[in-house]
């Protein structure tokens, strides 16, 4: 927390110390994952923990709502299956490859987005994540409803064998963690505190001379650039990207699970990612009433639970999740 | 270069195209836009009174069509009394749900409105497709107008033209009622400031419920409207919000008449790609948006906020 030199000095020894417990019970909490749980789908939950946190540095640091987060994984998600299977690259130079996809799709969006607030920004990001969801049906080297099936997992590393599931477990736990600690470094950083400064007062930060719209359209970048990793690493674990990972469906899921978890919260959209991605696990038998479930929670965090989980736990317990 | 290429292209389609397809194909766009401007409409007054975005709106529209499905069928009432009954019953379920549910979030960030409504079309819309699948259920028009008109440049559906021609009419005529009736000038001036509105006698909780209720009767109507034209789909208003959602961007909310008029226009420049450049027909709106907003961020009859 040597970042925050304006945090309170009284709060400050006790939030560093629920931040080492937490970040100490997240690493025990990998560790132990694949023992309890099958590993696939705790790696499946880990790249849409990525995904979430990604879209929680924008709602809960920045006060942006993208409604249309899914268009930056799924990008992310088709570039990196392209770029692995058509054109033969290693998984690492292949994620990276979606990083960059996300990253400069994100400058786009971002640019046309960014000057308008609140709703408009919402409701702007529904309707691109719509056309690129247009596109990506229509495209040729998407495969329409067929999607982009059996990526080859070749690692550039000599030694590590992506094929087998104890190496990649190893390799998705390596990149949500540093997903996960980019977030984190942001947030408490001098550049966060702006960007908290713009969330809570707009014109403030304004007439304090932070050129604003600068500031947010680079958190929306790094968000998406961090959405496409998790789309990229979400290929390399699943072998294929479809259609379902630029949907709008994905969209409202990845808000879902930062609002279960807690908006503006570290570990909330990690959380979220768990349950929801058990919930479409276990629950998927029912079929279309997992959506109605889905509906229902988010009516349900929204009127009485808008802190959601570790929103509830930090502020019992006073810390700084 | 490229462009002579498309020019070219687009100078063969026309010679190919007869009158008939090109204006069969901006009747769709007139009646799609028609439908753009009742759900967008709907969305202006409700975003105006309640300062939420309603995300459900294209569920009540999916609802308002399944609704005269069920009318039908359950109670052999056909499409005239569709169109009276299906907007009034939903509706009042739209006053429940503003009375149950989105009363309590007034106050909080307005993304809450939207996080909420959004939970509530997943509900909705889950329901419908747990019940009847995605595929679509076929829903009679009325006799009365069945059958083409010869307007001697093309042969007219009465049924299509009609749904333009009413559509058109409740648009101007909400527009009247809010901008030179007296209800509508209460109605703006709650919306400016409701604790002066409130202590002036007026019942400015039940004047928010039953704006919801009207804007959501809206949607309902568009859905009469759509069902004999496309099938009653679960999915159906799931595909039109994001376009309903770009229509309102390229329009700006602050105005009535502008919601009403970009929803027309842009169904027309919606109907026009599909005669010239099909494969762009579905994302010409969003590019539309996109462009819009690079020059008037407000949009086209948008405040500065």
């Amino acid at each position: 927390m040597s970042a925050a030199p304006s945090a309170p000095s009284l709060v400050a020894p006790k939030s560093d110390v629920a931040a080492i417990v937490a970040f100490v019970l997240l690493v025990a909490a990998l560790v132990a994952a694949p023992f309890l749980a099958y590993p696939y789908f705790v790696m499946d939950a880990l790249c849409f923990a990525l995904f979430a946190c990604a879209f929680n540095l924008l709602i809960g640091y920045v006060g942006l709502l993208s409604f249309g987060h899914a268009m930056f994984f799924g990008m992310g998600a088709y570039c990196c299956a392209h770029a692995a299977k058509v054109l033969g690259l290693p998984a690492e130079i292949s994620i990276l490859i979606g990083v960059a996809v996300g990253a400069a799709l994100g400058l786009v969006a971002g640019a046309l987005a960014i000057r308008s607030q609140g709703i408009y920004f919402a409701m702007i990001t529904v309707a691109l994540s719509q056309l690129v969801s247009f596109f990506c049906v229509q495209a040729p080297f998407t495969h329409g409803e067929d999607g982009i099936q059996s990526v080859p997992q070749a690692s550039l590393l000599p030694f590590v064998d992506l094929t087998q599931t104890a190496p990649l477990y190893v390799f998705t736990c390596a990149i949500f963690l540093v997903g996960f600690f980019a977030v984190y470094r942001t947030v408490n950083s001098p550049f966060g505190e702006i960007l908290k400064a713009i969330r809570e007062n707009e014109m403030r930060a304004v007439s304090l001379g932070y050129r604003v719209t600068q500031y947010k359209l680079a958190a929306f970048v790094m968000s998406t650039a961090l959405a496409g990793l998790a789309g990229a690493t979400k290929v390399i674990v699943e072998k294929n990207a479809s259609l379902s990972d630029v949907s709008f469906s994905l969209s409202g899921e990845v808000i879902l699970m930062s609002l279960i978890g807690g908006l503006g919260t570290l570990y909330g959209p990690v959380v979220g990612a768990v349950v929801v991605v058990a919930m479409q696990n276990y629950l998927a038998q029912y079929g279309q009433w997992v959506t109605v479930i889905q509906g229902l929670v988010f009516v349900a965090c929204v009127l009485l639970f808008r802190r959601g989980v570790v929103g509830e736990i930090a502020r019992l317990g006073r810390w700084s999740l | 270069m490229r462009s002579t290429v498309e020019g070219a292209h687009a100078m063969n389609a026309l010679a190919h195209i007869s009158s008939q397809q090109l204006f069969t194909q901006l009747l769709i766009g007139l009646i799609n836009g028609a439908f753009y401007a009742l759900l967008s409409l709907g969305l202006a007054v409700i975003f105006g009174m309640l300062n939420i975005v309603n995300f459900a709106h294209g569920a009540f529209y999916m609802v308002g069509a399944f609704v005269a499905y069920f009318l039908l069928h359950w109670a052999g009432l056909g499409y005239w009394w569709a169109l009276i009954l299906s907007p009034i019953i939903v509706g009042a379920f739209g006053a429940l749900v503003e009375r149950t549910l989105i009363r309590f979030i007034a106050g909080l960030d307005v993304l809450y409105g939207l996080l909420l409504t959004f939970g509530l079309a997943l509900i909705i819309q889950g329901l419908f497709q747990a019940e009847f699948g995605s595929s679509g259920l076929p829903y009679p028009g009325p006799p009365a107008l069945n059958g083409l008109v010869d307007l001697g440049f093309m042969y007219l559906p009465i049924y299509r033209g009609w749904v333009v021609a009413f559509s058109a009419v409740v648009c101007l005529g909400t527009w009247l009622i809010i901008e030179r009736t007296r209800l509508g000038a209460y109605l703006r001036a709650a919306t400016e400031n409701p604790t002066l509105v409130r202590a002036f006698g007026v019942d400015v909780p039940r004047m928010i419920t039953l704006t919801y209720a009207f804007g959501v009767a809206l949607a309902a109507l568009a859905g009469v409207l759509a069902a004999p034209i496309y099938q009653v789909r679960p999915a159906m208003g799931a595909d039109i919000i994001a376009v309903v959602f770009a229509v309102v961007v390229v329009g700006g909310m602050g105005s009535i008449l502008g919601s009403i008029l970009t929803g027309f226009v842009l169904g027309l420049l919606e109907g026009l790609t599909k005669v010239f450049y099909p494969e762009a027909s579905n994302i010409v709106v969003f590019v539309i948006m996109a462009i819009v907003l690079l020059i008037r961020p407000t949009g086209l009859f948008g405040r500065a906020t």
